[in-house]
């Protein structure tokens, strides 16, 4: 691209001026920059989320205002497309203007080169040859053909000219490059989604935003098997098959059918010891009409499969719907048994309890969990397998859900073994962990009996009444006995449905702040007494002798317990879900693209990085000798130029100087 | 000197390359290509048709690298003594690392790195020492201790290589695949291009800027080590298992080292600038020099950063799917390439010279080191390999 201002020009034509507006470097440098940054909005914005997460981000406001400049979808947003058409503009017509003038320049040697225009070089120099006209060309030429130059001589009236050159590629090196650029743009083009968009315009097609089966998509949304380009994904349980992807649109997506059907016979995902996956590969069947027979083929990361111009990839892999079975737990009724819930990964169970009904969705199953184990694990290793998990959903009438994940197996912690359940209340956050003991039969029985004591209020009731008397020496029938035994009545309620973190609050409102750390740690002692008392009549029912007090591990046990109670209230849900057997089924996530365009960009990436190559490390040089006949033998004039570097093409002209002036017996010692 | 018509028909002949080749140089060539044959001959059961191309056209490379600046070949073959010692004393027992004695404190691949970092170090501060005091001599411990330091660099990455596949067949890996590992690989990159314009540009003065970054990257390297554990070595995720790798990661290192030299010429540059006539000035090359080298490096760093994000497009294609996929690593990649090409525009067809140019080199360092490390630190996305 070059920059040619010609001021003071009157009258130009206006394609004179559009040609140089988009044609000056200006224009250009402000355009590289303006995409920069541009691009940076893009990555500091996370892209093509969904459109509640930006809600929540940004707020309904600014939302909007982002929406309105295509900021969720920048890369495809008119304005960043309108930039780049002008970047490629830009430089389409730098090419057009100065390729004429460059490959002019790469053949013609200018012979006709007048003395007056050479002395005023910046590089030029004078001197008389020993030698005639002819013999001085000749031997000039000679030596500059074997430093490499293409040399032209012409014999003008009163003198010869000899005109070389070198290293011209140099030159090609800038269209090369420039028109690589362009070529690039070209093949991207036609690998873009542009002509969806303007279908979608035009409302020939239109988004589906609802997460339904592909039987019930609307024909609007659906592309045929002959689209140009395009790029998306699918998910394919093993033994089923797919003959169409899905393709992400801002906040929906279309359905892209496949001139093929993909069917997945095996998936395998391999581990290192550590967990890390080693490898995904799958196994699929393309059933195509055209086939003598369906092509079995295995695929994986690196290692795409190229069919009818459509390239599969493995991508991602999911639960292909798993078979599970699940005991629900009551935490309200914990005497029930549990209900047997028999489902599928990825479908939803309707649940009927005392808090209401609730929708489960059963969302994910993995069959491994690998953690890394802290440096001074006891156990000496470095990694430990949680296990099978499930992920869940527990949707409440009102639509609001808790996501929960269980793991099927009791996991040691420091020395005693608890089932694992996460809970959280958004995506954003942490799972926070609620940890059931495990009893000595390896379920939570135990635990439940406990809980049901600590809910029936009878008891607690009595135990309340009992301590306040024995320990505050409150006689019973007084009032003040009755309104205290009360009172611990509702902060065990409190504790049980709320959990500890209810409680610290309710003191920080009620409590002077002087005395808040004093009443906390009553209130504490009261839950912990209560409980306490509960433990010991659960002990008794189970033949337990606690006259010599309580063993260390049944206090463990019951400080877990406790600690897990306290956990129920924020843990929000009724039951209690076990993962107690599962049917593993995988799905393998196919991306499938076709880009026609790809090798039109390989062609100009490869044109490019030679442009650039060819312009940075080949050094175009062009020189001119003037000989004409003298008393001596002859005159000799000499001028170089170079494109560029005008600095570092000292050195070489002293060098070709000094040469060329000793092969003209012009000095006697050369320099090196 | 005079000379005869003989000795100038001799001269005739002289450019090519070629004819230019002493005795060592053949000799070199031939090192190089037995060393790759022996390679081959060993492992070329593990290698694709791919990694074969890619070590003969390394070696070929190298060869010719050796031709063009003769300290490489030194500088190669010190490297190949020290990593076939290394890996002769492993044998088959990764343990010998504990118990040997040449390993633990020299040649293991983690007393190798140990050991760039500390020479590293002293070496920064035998160029300021040079550059504040005006010795040569210690200018010259300056650029020993840069080159013993790129050496040992070079020697710990090949050691490594070796280690993980001492460690599980399956974990054997190149190591250029984590921050830890490229963090080595863009010093001694950045160290080599120094030495390279120190030499031709005959002046060590610029060592003392240079080295500063190369000091601030084990900075980094040494508190990756002790407070995250990086030095361990990492079985490869699926996506990085290809023969790409090789050569996208150090095409890009070139570009990441040419441009943080640069960038740290465009310091010296303007405190030149600043202070013309003092000290700083008769020992500095002159700002026209400056200039110059801050382009050629530029220039070489964009030549090298664009076949390495053309190489990535090149992988990307076949490990995600697609070409160009707007992820946060390859935006960040084409917004460096935007910012250098906008400077190469300004220089080369604006006539930029100078002080805004070397501004915009220091900003373009930023702007490099964000592509480089920040992405990884702030952006999620495909390319999270070297996650902090």
């Amino acid at each position: 691209m070059s920059e040619t201002i010609k001021r003071g020009k009157p009258r130009r034509g206006l394609t004179v001026v559009l040609m140089e507006f988009l044609g000056s470097m200006n224009l250009a440098i402000t355009l590289l920059v303006a995409l920069a940054i541009a691009s940076v909005i893009g990555t500091v914005l996370q892209q093509n989320q969904p459109y509640n997460n930006y809600v929540m981000k940004f707020g309904p406001f600014w939302f909007e205002v982002f929406k309105s400049l295509s900021l969720f979808d920048i890369y495809g947003a008119p304005w960043f497309l309108i930039l780049l058409g002008f970047l490629l503009l830009s430089t389409s017509v730098c090419v057009y203007r100065n390729a004429p003038s460059i490959i002019k320049d790469m053949r013609h040697f200018r012979l006709d080169v007048q003395d007056k225009s050479l002395r005023g070089f910046h590089h030029s120099d004078e001197w008389h040859s020993i030698y005639d006209p002819k013999k001085s060309v000749s031997e000039l030429g000679k030596r500059l053909s074997g430093l490499g130059y293409r040399v032209r001589v012409k014999q003008h009236p009163g003198h010869m000219t000899l005109a070389a050159m070198k290293g011209s590629v140099s030159r090609l090196g800038y269209l090369l490059s420039h028109v690589g650029i362009v070529v690039i743009c070209i093949g991207g083009l036609l690998d873009g989604n542009l002509p969806l968009k303007w279908a979608e315009w035009r409302g020939d097609i239109a988004i589906e935003t609802r997460d339904i089966p592909v039987s019930e998509i609307a024909d609007k949304s659906i592309l045929s098997p002959d689209s140009s380009s395009f790029r998306g994904s699918v998910n394919i349980p093993e033994g089923s098959s797919a003959n169409f992807i899905f393709l992400g649109m801002r906040d929906g997506y279309l359905v892209q059918k496949l001139p093929f059907t993909v069917e997945l016979e095996d998936f395998r995902i391999e581990h290192y010891p550590s967990g890390m996956p080693k490898s995904f590969e799958s196994t699929i069947v393309i059933h195509d009409d055209e086939l003598d027979e369906p092509l079995k083929k295995d695929i994986a990361v690196n290692h795409p499969l190229i069919y009818k111009g459509h390239a599969i990839y493995q991508a991602s892999f999911a639960d292909g719907g798993s078979k599970v079975a699940l005991g629900a737990w009551s935490l309200d009724t914990p005497l029930r048994e549990p209900l047997q819930i028999d489902g599928t990964i990825g479908t939803d169970v309707k649940l009927n309890t005392p808090r209401g009904s609730y929708t489960l969705e059963l969302t994910d199953f993995k069959r491994f969990n690998i953690f890394p184990l802290s440096q001074n694990d006891p156990s000496g290793k470095k990694f430990q397998n949680y296990g099978p998990s499930i992920v869940l959903k527990l949707r409440a009438a009102n639509g609001e859900a808790r996501e929960y994940v269980n793991y099927m197996t009791p996991i040691m912690v420091d020395g005693r073994p608890f089932l694992l359940s996460g809970m959280r209340t958004s995506p954003a956050e942490e799972y926070r962990f609620l940890h059931l003991p495990v009893d000595k039969e390896g379920g939570i029985e135990r635990f439940l009996r406990l809980l049901a004591l600590a809910q029936d209020e009878e008891r607690v009731r009595a135990i309340a009444q009992h301590q306040a008397e024995l320990e505050l020496g409150m006689p019973r029938g007084e009032e003040a006995h009755t309104r205290f035994s009360e009172a611990m009545v509702g902060l065990l309620q409190t504790f049980l449905d709320e959990g500890i973190d209810a409680i610290v609050d309710h003191t920080e409102k009620s409590v002077p702040e002087e005395k808040r750390e004093e009443a906390l740690s009553s209130f504490i002692r009261i839950i912990q007494g209560i409980l306490g008392g509960l433990y010991l009549e659960l002990l008794a029912e189970e033949g337990v002798d606690t006259s010599s007090g309580v063993s260390a591990e049944d206090g463990r046990y019951f400080d877990d317990a406790v600690n897990a109670i306290s956990l129920l209230g924020p843990y929000g849900s009724p039951l209690y879900l076990k993962l107690e057997d599962f049917q593993h089924i995988e799905a393998s996530g196919f991306q499938i693209t076709k880009a026609p365009g790809q090798n039109i960009v390989y062609l100009g990436c490869v044109m490019l990085m030679l442009g650039v190559f060819f312009m940075f490390y080949l050094h175009y040089r062009r020189l001119w000798l003037l000989v004409s006949e003298d008393e001596k033998g002859a005159k000799v004039l000499f001028a170089a130029t170079t494109h560029r570097e005008r600095g570092n093409f000292d050195n070489e002209f002293e060098f070709l100087r000094q040469e060329l002036r000793y092969l003209s017996g012009a000095a006697l010692s050369r320099i090196e | 000197m005079s000379a005869t018509q003989e000795y100038l028909q001799n001269e005739f002949d002289k450019p090519s390359l070629f004819k230019r080749l002493g005795a060592y140089d053949w000799l070199w060539a031939l090192l190089v290509l037995i060393g790759s044959g022996v390679a081959y001959s060993e492992y070329s059961s593990l290698m694709d048709s791919y990694e074969v191309g890619i070590l003969f056209g390394s070696a070929i490379g190298l060869i010719i690298f050796g031709w063009y600046w003769k300290p490489m070949r030194h500088f190669s073959l010190v490297v190949a003594v020290l990593s076939l010692a290394a890996i002769g004393l492993y044998g088959d027992e990764l343990t010998r690392s504990e118990t040997n004695f040449f390993l633990k404190y020299l040649i293991a691949s983690q007393s190798a790195i140990m050991w760039m970092n500390a020479l590293f170090v002293m070496a920064t501060l035998a160029y300021w020492f040079a550059l504040a005091i005006g010795s040569e001599f210690s200018g010259k411990v300056g650029t020993a201790l840069t080159w013993t330091a790129s050496v040992m660099g070079t020697v710990g990455l090949m050691v490594r290589w070796r280690e993980s596949y001492l460690i599980s067949h399956d974990v054997g890996h190149i190591p250029v695949s984590n921050l830890y590992e490229v963090f080595i690989m863009f010093a001694v990159i950045t160290a080599l291009l120094y030495l390279h314009y120190e030499r031709r540009y005959n002046n060590r003065a610029m060592g003392a800027f240079v080295l500063t970054v190369i000091s601030a990257a084990v900075g980094f390297l040494l508190w990756y080590t002790f407070e995250r554990g990086a030095h361990e070595i990492q079985p490869l995720v699926p996506a990085l298992q290809s023969y790409w790798m090789k050569i996208h990661v150090p095409a890009n290192f070139v570009g990441y080292g040419a441009f943080a030299l640069a960038a740290m010429l465009g310091i010296a540059y303007l405190l030149l600038e600043r202070f013309p006539g003092g000290k700083l000035a008769a020992r500095m090359p002159s700002l026209e020099q400056l200039d110059d080298i801050m382009y050629k490096a530029i220039a070489l760093g964009f030549a090298f950063f664009t076949v390495a994000t053309v190489l990535g497009a090149m992988w990307a294609a076949e490990a995600w799917g697609g070409y160009w996929s707007w992820d946060p690593k390859e935006t960040w990649a084409l917004i460096v390439w935007l910012n250098y090409a906008a400077w190469l525009h300004l220089r080369l067809t604006k006539g930029w010279r100078g002080k805004p140019l070397a501004w915009w080199a220091i900003v373009g360092l930023f702007v490099t080191l964000f592509a480089f490390l920040g992405v990884n630190m702030f952006l999620s996305g495909l390319h999270s390999y070297g996650q902090l």
